[in-house]
């Protein structure tokens, strides 16, 4: 039963999660909490199932055991609505994954449009707004293959604020990008998160994570190894495995 | 105009040309009247055939077994069997199990005339090429694309009509152009079973007329127009359809 959820609970709750494609369980029971506001990131080796989990929170993949709750709704539900879920939480790839014949502005506009049924020109003015806060200005009319990844990736973050959600989740959002254009797509996350938004990100960017993040999270096959807030999580690590990662990759 | 027919006429006389499909008021309406008819028949056909097409492409992917099986079925029969037999089958065995309707006079008529039975057919027909070329757009759209489309609360069918489909069409656009080609091709089989198209018309002509050579350049002249009015209109299409930086 879902009780009513109140802000000052957590607005993710994520609980004993395990995952298994086939025979290969990839969550071995993940348990994590993010409040209203925060910036969690989650870092970790390649598979060790951080895509999964992100997956996992908007419902793209069901889980086998465990519970995740949004806003209090137990996402694990079959009787969940869905797009009651997805209204709330925003989800941008590693790929961009833009709609490739949409122009910048359909693609922003598309989900409000069809899915929320809102009028065009209420939605056209917010999308124009939002193409504005990720510095597109004047791309409005570009099709993906005509932008760079980091301005398709800027798109993607405005074409999921355009639902208005409450949480965003970023999955290596940089990862395919150049370095120069790392820092146009960051900028963006970090003007995000100092307004508030609640923000999940994977990522690698280890400067970024520490800079930004509330709270850091470990991962490695399957289990959250160690966790804390930047400052004493990247100086005083004390699991073998988050030392050996970090010295990796600093 | 009439000066035209007069020197089709002298022809004729000269050098044994026979037009007279074309001088002739009797024999041009009911050639033009067949032309029209061939011009009703596949812009239907088409239209039909894609609507299963598409359809038939959302269907296969289905959550229901029983539906993919059906929709599976139904192009196995209408892939491997002749068109004509086809044609034979709705005209000859099914038409006489429908009900029949009293027309204006009074009498009893089939519900359904050759025409209609011709546009059933035919668009079952190419309806199940069409699925298989839909879906092999359908396929070529990245899984990716969709699962951004599903995480913005797109539902099944939203995300096929505004994501997976246009998409598809993008890529299967070369393929489906030729089956619509073949489409009005094959609409002259519906002379199997009496329909009035330019073929069957074009057959009495020349018969009454003797005829045969001027009237088949005269139909394979209407063909290769007809034909290439329909690739260009698809190519108008493709150009339109066309996305920088996607495709190519
Ligand atoms: N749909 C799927 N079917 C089968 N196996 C999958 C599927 N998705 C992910 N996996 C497997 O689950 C494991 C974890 O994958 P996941 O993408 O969550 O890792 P990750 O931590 O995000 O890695 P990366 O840093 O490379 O993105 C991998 O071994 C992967 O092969
Ligand atoms: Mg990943």
């Amino acid at each position: 039963m879902t009780t009513a959820w109140t802000p000052d609970q957590p607005i993710v709750s994520i609980k004993d999660v395990h995952k298994s494609f086939g025979p290969i369980e990839v969550l071995k029971g993940v348990s994590l909490d993010v409040r209203k506001g925060e910036v969690i990131c989650i870092i970790g080796p390649s598979g060790s199932g951080k895509s999964t989990l992100l997956r996992c929170i908007n419902a793209l993949v069901p889980i086998n055991q465990g519970s995740i709750k949004v806003e209090g709704q137990e996402v694990h539900d079959p009787a969940l609505d869905k797009l009651e879920l997805r209204k709330k939480v925003g989800m941008v790839f590693q790929s961009y994954n833009l709609f490739p014949h949409k122009t910048a502005l359909e693609n922003v506009m598309m989900a409000p449009v069809h899915v929320l049924k809102r009028p065009k020109e209420e939605v056209e003015a917010q999308a124009r707004r939002l193409i504005k806060k990720v510095r597109l200005e004047g791309k409005e009319d570009a099709y993906p293959g005509e932008l760079s990844g980091g301005q398709q990736q800027r798109v993607a973050i405005a074409r999921s604020l355009a639902m208005n959600p409450d949480i965003m989740l970023f999955d290596e959002v940089t990862a395919a990008l150049d370095p120069e254009t790392v820092k146009e797509v960051l900028v963006t996350i970090r003007e995000l998160a100092e307004e508030g938004m609640t923000c999940v990100l994977v990522t690698h960017e280890m400067g970024f994570a520490r800079e930004i993040g509330d709270h850091i999270y470990f991962t490695d096959r399957g289990i959250i190894v160690e966790h804390g807030p930047p400052a004493t999580f990247f100086t005083s690590a004390s699991d073998p495995r988050t030392r050996a990662f970090l010295s990796q990759i600093l | 105009m009439e000066g035209l027919w007069d020197f089709l006429r002298s022809l004729h006389d000269a050098y044994g040309i026979n037009l007279v499909h074309f001088y002739d008021t009797f024999e041009r309406g009911r050639l033009l009247r067949g032309m029209w008819t061939t011009v009703q028949l596949a812009a239907t056909c088409v239209l039909l055939s894609v609507l299963i097409g598409i359809i038939g492409a959302w269907l296969q992917g289905s959550r229901f077994k029983i539906l993919k099986a059906f929709v599976q079925g139904y192009i196995q029969f209408f892939r491997n069997t002749p068109p004509l037999v086809q044609m034979y089958f709705f005209y000859f065995a099914l038409g006489p199990q429908m009900p029949r309707v009293e027309n204006e006079f009074g009498i009893a008529q089939p519900i359904l005339g050759s025409f209609a039975w011709a546009v059933i057919s035919l668009s079952f027909f190419a309806g199940a090429f069409n699925i298989e070329i839909f879906r092999s757009g359908v396929e070529a759209v990245q899984k990716s694309t969709v699962e951004a489309a599903e995480s913005l609360g797109f539902n099944r069918w939203q995300i096929y009509r505004y994501v997976v489909l246009p998409l598809a069409v993008r890529v299967c656009l070369p393929a489906l152009n030729n089956n619509l080609v073949n489409l009005i091709k094959t609409t002259t089989q519906a002379y199997a079973i009496a329909v009035p198209e330019t073929l069957y018309i074009a057959s009495q002509i020349w018969s009454d007329r003797i005829n045969v050579f001027e009237m088949m350049v005269t139909l394979l002249t209407f063909y290769l127009i007809l034909v290439g009015i329909f690739v260009w209109l698809m190519t108008r299409l493709e150009r339109s359809l066309r996305v920088p930086g996607f495709g190519q």
